[in-house]
C-alpha cells in the first residue's frame, strides 16, 4: 500500500517559501534597501590595463554642490588588498580597477561629479592573453608513474583543451548600503557569505568582528562571484564614515562584467593512455589558468581535481599553473575548475572511445572506481555514480535510436560524466528551533539564502523532525547578528552544512524549550562526494551553423533529496548555464588595449528562453548516511559541470568534428564544414 | 540641470514629481517612489528585470524618461493585486517554482500580464515569445514558461 506522506515532507515538494515575498515585489534585495539620508556612492575605474597613478585632481569634483565624500589613494586610509597591493593602489592592473570613489547626494551628481575626476596615469608594459609560453605558479599532484603508464598504453589521446572566460553576470549586480552607528557597522550586501564578509571587512578596517554586521535577505544570484568581500564594500564603509551618512555602491553592468570576477580561462594538455581493451593506464595534463591580475580568494579553480578522481587510472600527473595577467580577477564560477576540466576530460573520453570501438558508458563502466585514490579511501556512496550511468544509458539509447538526420539538419546525441569535490558540506554550522504555545516553531540560522531554496529544504527538514507541516515553521536567516555561525555558500555546501544542523535543533527543541543544534565533522574514513551524468541530444543547421540542444537528461548522487521540486530547478539551471558555456558565452578582451568589448548583457550572450531544451531530470533520492545525519549532499554546482562536454561530445556525434575550444560558436561549426 | 514638473499615473494614483529630463522611469519608481519591484540589472535594455506595463503594454522602464511619461497608465508589479493577494500569474509562479534568485521575476511577471492583456489564450510559442527579452541567470526558464500556461488557463 503506498503511504501517504503530509504535504511538505522530506522528499517530497512544497512550494519556496519566500515565493509569495518576491513575486509581489516586496522582497527586499540589498539594491533595494534605502535609509535615510542615504548617499550614492561610485567608483572610478581605470581605463588603462596596467599603469601608475600618477596624479588625481578631485577638487571639481569635492565643490560641485551634493557632493558629501571623495576618496583616493592621495586620502584613503592605508588599507592592504590582495598580494602586494592596497584598496586605492598606486598601480592599477586591468581596465576596471579601483582608482578612486565618492558619495553624493543622488545618482546623477555621483555619476557628474565622477566625470569632474582628472587622473594623469603613466602607461606600464601588459599581458592579455594566456598562451602557451605563459608561466606563474605551479602545483603538481601525482601517483605512480605516468611515463611508464604511457609506454604501457596501447593508444594514447595527446591533445590541447581551451576553455573561454566566462562572466558570472548575477542579475543583481554586487552591492551594499554601508551604515554606522556608535562605531558599529552594519553592511546590507548581495553576498553569500555573510560571515566571510564580515570576518574581511572588520579585518579590514581594524574593528573587532562584533562591531560589524552583515545582512543578506534576499540577493539576485552569486555563483560563486560573491563569496568574498570586494572592494566596493569597504569603500562604501569609508565613504558613509567620511561622510556620516549611509551610503550605497552598486555595480553597473559594465563594472560587474570587469572587475567583480570571472571564471578563468584555461589551456589544457592532455595525455591519456589505455590498453586496447579501454582500461587507463595513464592520465598526464598540463593546466594553465587565467588568474586575471589578482588572486581575489574564496574557494580555489582546481581544474586539475577531477582528472585525479573521476576514474580508476593508477598513474597521473597532474599540474596547474596560474598565470597572472592585466584582466579582471578570476573567483569561483559554479563547480570552479570542474566544468573547464570535465570538457577536456569528457571529450577526451568521447575520443578514446570511437577510437577503441568501445561504448562511450561501457567504457566509463570500465574505468570505475569506488576509492578516492590520492586519498586512499572509499567512498561514502561508493555506488552512485554507477547507478546515474545507469539512469543515463537508458536516455541516451533511446535518443540514438530516435534520432533522423537530415543532409541540412545534423543531429547527435553526447555523454559526459562527472564528479565534484564538494557538496559534502563541513562545520561550523549552527541553527537554533524554539516552539511557541502555539505548537508553531521558528528556527533560526545565520546562513543566507542564495536562491536555492535554503529557506524552504530548512523548514522542510525542521518540520519532518519535529512532526510537523513545514507551514507552521518560521525561519529567519541572513544576518550575522544572529551570532549562529554558517559556511559561505559556495560548494554546495549551505544544505548538508545547516540540514544536519538544524535537525540537531529540532530534535533538542522536543525535549527542551529553545533547541540547539550543531552540524558534527565530516567522516574521516571515507571521502564524501558528489557525482553524476547527462547526455545531450543536438541540432546542428549545416547552413547557419546553429547549435539547438533538443533535449538533456540529466542524473545526478545529491544524496537524499529533500525537495524534488526544487532539486529540479537547480539541475535545470545548471545545465542552462552549461549550455551557455558550451556554444556561446565568452569575454572578448582586446589585445591592444586591455578593454572588453562586451562588459554588457547586449554583446555578452546568456542563454534565453527561446534557447531551451526539453530537460528530464533522472536524479534519484540516495541518502547518504555516513555523509551526514540527513544523508542529503548539495547540488548546486554540480549540474552545470557535465553539459558543455555532453553537448561537445553530441556535436562530434552529428557532424564528426572534435571541437577542443570552447564555446564552440556558429562561426567556429560554419569554418569546420 | 533644470527640473520640470511632471504627473505620472502610477498604480491608479497620480504621483507629482519634480524630475530632470535625464532620469528613467525605472530611476523614478525605485528611488522616487520606493517601488523597487522593478528591478536594475543591465540599465540599457537588455535582461528586461525593470519590465512594467505602459497602457497595458509590456515596456522596459529604464529606455523610458520619466517626462515622456505624464499621461500613461503605469502599472508595477506592486500594482498587480491588492495587498494580501496574488494575481493569477503570480500566483502560477508559485506553484510552478518559476523562480530561484527572484531577481528577474517581477520583469518576468510583467511581460505575461502585458501578453495575456493583448491575448488571453496564448499558445506556448507566443508564451516564450514574451518572455524572451528577460533575461533568468538562475535559468528558470522552464517553469516561468509553464506558469505563463498555468496563468492562461486560470482565466
Amino acid at each position: 500500500m503506498k503511504r501517504e506522506h503530509p504535504p511538505g515532507a522530506v522528499g517530497h515538494p512544497y512550494p519556496r517559501v519566500e515565493a509569495p515575498e518576491k513575486v509581489t515585489g516586496r522582497a527586499k534585495y540589498s539594491s533595494d534597501i534605502r535609509l535615510a539620508g542615504q548617499l550614492s556612492g561610485r567608483i572610478l575605474r581605470s581605463p588603462w590595463p596596467h599603469a601608475r597613478v600618477k596624479r588625481i585632481d578631485a577638487s571639481a569634483a569635492e565643490s560641485l554642490p551634493g557632493v558629501r565624500a571623495v576618496l583616493s589613494r592621495f586620502n584613503a586610509p592605508d588599507i592592504k588588498w590582495y598580494e602586494e597591493g592596497k584598496l586605492f593602489d598606486e598601480t592599477v592592473r586591468f581596465v576596471g580597477d579601483e582608482v578612486a570613489a565618492l558619495a553624493a547626494d543622488s545618482e546623477e551628481i555621483a555619476e557628474d561629479a565622477l566625470r569632474l575626476i582628472v587622473v594623469e596615469y603613466e602607461a606600464l608594459p601588459f599581458k592579455i592573453a594566456l598562451d602557451e609560453r605563459s608561466s606563474g605558479k605551479t602545483q603538481v599532484k601525482w601517483r605512480g608513474d605516468v611515463q611508464a603508464g604511457l609506454r604501457e598504453a596501447e593508444i594514447v589521446i595527446d591533445d590541447v583543451f581551451t576553455t573561454q572566460t566566462a562572466l558570472h553576470n548575477c542579475m543583481e549586480p554586487h552591492g551594499c548600503v554601508a551604515t554606522w552607528e556608535a562605531g558599529r557597522l552594519t553592511l546590507y550586501e548581495s553576498t553569500q557569505g555573510v560571515f566571510s564578509v564580515r570576518c574581511e571587512v572588520a579585518e579590514k578596517l581594524g574593528l573587532p568582528q562584533e562591531q560589524v554586521r552583515v545582512v543578506t535577505q534576499h540577493m539576485g544570484g552569486g555563483f560563486g562571484s560573491k563569496q568574498i568581500a570586494w572592494k566596493h564594500s569597504v569603500i562604501a564603509a569609508l565613504l558613509a564614515r567620511k561622510a556620516g551618512r549611509p551610503v550605497q555602491i552598486l555595480l553597473d553592468r559594465e563594472a560587474e562584467n570587469l572587475a567583480a570576477g570571472n571564471r578563468n580561462a584555461t589551456r589544457q594538455h592532455l595525455k591519456i593512455g589505455a590498453r586496447s581493451d579501454g582500461t587507463l593506464t595513464a592520465i598526464d595534463v598540463r593546466v594553465l589558468l587565467q588568474a586575471g591580475a589578482y588572486t581575489a580568494g574564496g574557494e580555489e579553480s582546481d581544474v586539475i581535481g577531477t582528472y585525479q578522481t573521476l576514474y580508476r587510472c593508477p598513474n597521473v600527473r597532474a599540474e596547474q599553473t596560474s598565470v597572472r595577467t592585466n584582466t579582471g580577477p578570476a573567483i569561483a564560477f559554479r563547480a570552479p575548475g570542474y566544468a573547464e576540466a570535465t570538457f577536456a576530460l569528457e571529450s577526451a573520453m568521447d575520443q578514446l572511445a570511437r577510437e577503441l570501438k568501445i561504448d562511450p558508458i561501457e567504457l566509463r563502466l570500465r574505468n570505475y572506481t569506488e576509492l578516492d585514490q590520492q586519498e586512499n579511501k572509499p567512498y561514502t556512496s561508493p555506488d552512485s555514480l554507477r547507478k546515474c550511468y545507469g539512469e543515463i544509458r537508458r536516455a541516451f539509447d533511446s535518443l540514438k535510436g530516435s534520432l533522423k538526420t537530415e543532409t541540412k539538419k545534423r543531429r547527435g546525441v553526447g555523454f559526459a560524466a562527472h564528479d565534484w569535490v564538494a557538496g559534502t558540506g563541513h562545520p561550523p554550522a549552527e541553527a537554533i528551533v524554539r516552539i511557541g504555545d502555539d505548537g508553531r516553531a521558528t528556527l533560526v540560522t545565520g546562513t543566507q539564502d542564495i536562491g536555492t531554496g535554503t529557506r524552504t529544504a530548512l523548514c522542510q527538514i525542521a518540520a519532518a523532525e519535529l512532526g510537523i507541516s513545514p507551514s507552521h515553521v518560521r525561519i529567519e536567516l541572513g544576518d550575522t547578528a544572529s551570532g549562529l555561525q554558517s559556511p559561505t555558500s559556495a560548494g554546495s555546501a549551505t544544505l548538508p552544512s545547516l540540514g544536519p544542523a538544524v535537525r540537531e535543533a529540532a530534535a533538542s527543541a522536543k525535549t527542551h524549550s529553545g533547541g540547539k543544534g550543531e552540524r558534527g565533522p565530516n567522516p574521516f574514513h571515507k571521502t564524501v562526494r558528489t557525482c553524476g551524468a547527462q547526455c545531450a541530444a543536438v541540432e546542428i543547421d549545416t547552413e547557419t551553423g546553429e547549435v539547438t540542444v533538443l533535449r538533456v537528461v540529466t542524473a545526478h548522487d545529491c544524496g537524499r533529496v529533500i525537495n524534488p521540486t526544487m532539486v529540479d530547478s537547480q539541475v535545470y539551471g545548471g545545465v542552462t548555464q552549461g549550455m551557455g558555456f558550451a556554444l556561446i558565452e565568452e569575454r572578448i578582451v582586446d589585445q591592444a588595449t586591455g578593454v572588453v568589448l562586451n562588459a554588457n548583457l547586449e554583446e555578452y550572450l546568456v542563454p534565453t528562453v527561446a534557447d531551451l531544451p526539453d530537460t528530464h531530470n533522472a536524479t534519484l533520492s540516495m541518502p547518504d548516511l555516513e555523509a551526514n545525519t540527513i544523508g542529503a549532499k548539495g547540488i548546486g554546482e554540480p549540474p552545470i559541470i557535465p553539459t558543455a562536454p555532453a553537448i561537445a561530445n553530441a556535436i562530434y556525434d552529428a557532424i564528426g568534428v572534435r571541437f577542443r575550444s570552447l564555446p564552440v560558436t556558429r562561426k567556429k561549426i560554419l569554418e569546420s564544414l | 540641470m533644470a527640473s520640470h514638473n511632471v504627473t505620472l499615473q502610477i498604480n491608479g494614483a497620480e504621483q507629482v514629481l519634480e524630475l530632470e529630463p535625464r532620469r528613467t522611469l525605472l530611476d523614478v519608481l525605485r528611488v522616487e517612489l520606493g517601488l523597487t519591484g522593478a528591478k536594475r540589472s543591465c540599465d540599457m535594455g537588455n535582461c528586461g528585470a525593470c519590465t512594467v506595463l505602459v497602457d497595458g503594454h509590456a515596456s522596459y522602464s529604464c529606455l523610458l524618461l520619466a517626462v515622456d511619461c505624464p499621461g500613461r497608465a503605469i502599472t508595477t508589479i506592486e500594482g498587480l493585486a491588492p495587498q494580501g493577494a496574488l494575481h493569477r500569474v503570480q500566483q502560477a509562479f508559485v506553484e510552478a517554482d518559476a523562480l530561484q534568485c527572484g531577481y528577474c521575476t517581477p520583469g518576468q511577471i510583467m511581460s505575461l500580464c502585458g501578453l495575456l492583456n493583448e491575448n488571453p489564450a496564448p499558445t506556448e510559442d507566443e508564451i516564450v515569445r514574451a518572455v524572451s527579452g528577460n533575461l533568468c541567470r538562475c535559468g528558470a526558464y522552464r517553469n516561468i514558461v509553464r506558469a505563463g500556461r498555468l496563468a492562461a488557463a486560470k482565466r
